[in-house]
């Protein structure tokens, strides 16, 4: 129990993660149904800028408490992520706005692909470490010694992606920018018509995406204590596999969908090793029995193919239920 | 395809420009063997790429139908080659029965990923192709416990050359005076291979199921509306794609002798897909020039970009690596915002992207 109790915690840190990356390839998708391919590279901008600017001023021994620092390298991250998110519309996408869909996602892949060796070229192929000046403190959640527990970093994980995805609702639903939003991702021309430059709307939908990816990237990088040019990808694919599971286009759903898929993740990767021990079945050929004398822990998968688990969601809501767990449009065939 | 047309009524013409082209074909891996047997395997990596291309192009060219995870369907032929004419079983199966069985494995898989996700729009079915790729690439990955397959990242090692009879594709043989080397030997075999596969290639377009395709990529729902079964013909585009890719595959693992799982991730997909975007999608002749061209690119940047960064800088500083997909993203960026149909558009899609119109 106290097992399944961490791997939730684990799971629901990962997953805020997951969700805040998700709300901004559903924030795109809903607006323009396009898929932002380059968005996980832009998480991996926001950690390395942050990681740079978090060394930098805690090398120079300032003495300002680590909240601040982390704070201040997310306030570079941002801006840096939010020009990036703009350039990338700029540039690769409002010019292909009324192309075939492949043409879009084509340019996304090629920045994608830019974007991730200009990082290397800038940042080196080698991972950089986050610099120790938080001190992790576990909480123990069900009272006794030994439990399952909960860090600081986890709660601080969890409390601000809650806080993002309130402070993006409140934008969407009770802003005049979030009508404008919600109109244009109803119909573009019509909003057009009544007076909302969709250029801008557009535009500023990248912008937003990109400041959660910084902060995702952040978060991402401070839970791993580690960044590095190539971790946008699979983060990337996994929160676009968790906006899908929630169903893509809408903002609760992908906050429920990455939730759901680091939970389906880190329990996954907790239990598939014991699920699939061939000890179980000693019984059934010797030839398994002898090994288990040698090896107990003789499993056909184990927590190596975490990674699968996202891939087998995606799938499998794809074709059971292709408009996600949230969503009420039908994916519709171009 | 005028120049084809005005070629048939020249048939003399069409003749002697064929058997020009033959020997040039004939006579390229001596002259390149003359400067380097280097080239003549860049060469044959590069009729790999052309092989992987005209695969690729079935399912995105003709079919319309974006594929991310490609590379898996090579990566599933590597295998069955390897596992099956290496040590790590002690198999030792002759080329001409694992070719054709890497083939119909890989077209297998093909199916595979085809059937559960038909129902699925151009975007959606790229992600997915592209976690199909990484699914198959983490289980070669693992798959060395608790029984060991596929020898894990270690990969697979001291697979068998081709042989035919008691000619040994790793060996060399002089006949009439000339050094036929292991590498010579594997280029006419691909050379062979690409031939077949450009007149399947050639006959599939302008057959009732390129044509299908055709309407299918065009439109889809028109396409069923015509009576087109579109459901079997998306999941003929995926497998015989990726049986050209298994076959692709197998000559890799033999030309190679080593896998492992680090030669079959993502970059390599979108390589591939770079040569087919780059080429002309659907453009055969486009696809092979897009292929030749950037198969050769990363070798040309190794003999320039190195040493003239030595001479400016004293030292390199970006790799021609790093160069090289720099050029690739840029390529695909570039060619999609000012020439979308490629270098050597198909006549279809140029005006399927010179109409512009809004398709959402």
């Amino acid at each position: 129990m106290d097992i399944f109790l961490q791997q939730l915690i684990n799971g629901l840190t990962l997953g805020s993660v997951y969700a805040v990356v998700a709300l901004g390839y559903t924030m795109v998708y809903g607006i323009i149904q396009l898929i932002n391919f380059a968005h996980g590279e832009v998480v991996m901008i926001g950690a390395m800028v942050a990681f740079t600017v978090i060394t930098a001023i805690a090398g120079a021994n300032t003495g300002l408490p680590p909240l601040a620092i982390v704070l201040a390298g997310v306030m570079v991250a941002v801006p840096v992520c939010m020009a990036v998110g703009y350039t990338l519309e700029r540039v690769a996408y409002r010019p292909l706005r009324t192309a075939p869909r492949l043409a879009p996602l084509i340019t996304a892949i090629g920045l994608s692909i830019i974007l991730q060796h200009l990082a290397m070229i800038i940042w080196s192929r080698n991972p950089i470490p986050f610099p120790q000046i938080i001190t992790v403190v576990p909480y123990h959640v069900t009272g006794h010694d030994g439990g399952a527990t909960i860090t600081n970093v986890q709660i601080a994980i969890i409390g601000s992606s809650v806080a993002i995805m309130g402070g993006l609702l409140a934008l969407v639903y009770r802003t005049k920018l979030g009508i404008a939003m919600r109109a244009t991702s109803q119909n573009a021309v019509i909003a057009g018509l009544m007076g909302i430059n969709i250029n801008t709307v557009i535009a500023l939908t990248f912008v937003i995406g990109a400041a959660l990816a910084a902060v995702a990237g952040v978060m991402v990088g401070t839970y791993y204590g580690i960044a590095q040019y190539q971790m946008g990808f699979l983060l990337g694919l996994k929160a676009f596999s968790a906006a899908v599971l929630g169903g893509i286009g809408n903002l609760a759903g992908a906050m429920l969908g990455g939730m759901l898929l680091g939970i389906i993740e880190a329990l996954g990767a907790g239990y598939v090793g014991d699920l699939t021990n061939l000890c179980q079945l000693a019984g059934w050929s010797t030839a398994i029995a002898e090994r288990c004398v040698s090896d107990p822990n003789l499993t056909l998968f184990g927590s190596n193919y975490q990674d699968v688990f996202a891939f087998l969601v995606l799938i499998t809501v794809l074709v059971f239920r292709p408009s996600g767990l949230l969503g009420e449009r039908v994916s519709d065939r171009a | 395809m005028e120049s084809l047309a005005a070629l048939k009524r020249h048939p003399r013409a069409a003749w002697v420009g064929l058997l020009l082209v033959g020997i040039a074909l004939a006579a390229l891996p001596f002259a390149l063997a003359s400067i380097g047997t280097a080239w003549v395997r860049i060469t044959n990596l590069a009729l790999l790429f052309v092989l992987l291309s005209l695969g690729l192009n079935i399912v995105v060219g003709f079919a319309g139908l974006l594929d991310l995870g490609y590379i898996a369907f090579y990566a599933v032929g590597a295998y069955t080659y390897a596992l099956l004419a290496s040590p790590h079983f002690g198999l030792h199966l002759p080329f001409w029965v694992i070719l054709p069985l890497g083939a119909a494995i890989a077209c297998l898989f093909g199916v595979l990923l085809g059937a559960p996700t038909l129902k699925l729009r151009g975007d959606y079915l790229a992600i997915v192709t592209l976690g199909f790729g990484e699914i198959v690439r983490i289980f070669m990955n693992n798959l060395s416990q608790p029984v060991n397959i596929t020898n894990g990242p270690q990969g697979i090692t001291l697979i068998d050359p081709f042989r035919i009879g008691e000619m040994s594709f790793a060996r060399t043989d002089a006949v009439l005076g000339l050094a036929f080397t292991g590498p010579i030997k594997y280029y006419y075999f691909l050379v062979l291979v690409v031939l077949v596969i450009i007149v399947i290639n050639l006959r599939l377009q302008d057959s009732r199921i390129g044509r299908a395709w055709e309407a299918i990529r065009e439109d889809e729902i028109a396409a069923r509306a015509m009576g087109i079964n579109t459901r079997n013909l998306k999941l003929l585009a995926f497998a015989m794609g990726a049986s050209f890719g298994g076959v692709s595959g197998g000559i890799f693992a033999a030309t190679q002798g080593f896998i492992s799982p680090e030669s079959f991730v993502l970059v390599e997909s979108i390589m591939v897909l770079s040569m087919v975007v780059l080429g002309g999608m659907g453009n055969i002749w486009g696809v092979i020039l897009g292929a030749i061209l950037l198969s050769f690119v990363p070798e040309v940047l190794r003999y320039t970009v190195e040493p003239a960064q030595r001479a400016l800088f004293g030292r390199m500083l970006i790799e021609p690596e790093v160069i090289r997909m720099l050029l690739f993203g840029l390529a695909l960026v570039l060619m999609m915002l000012f020439r979308p149909a490629g270098i050597l558009p198909s006549a279809v899609r140029k005006r399927e992207f010179e109409r512009k119109v809004a398709r959402r």
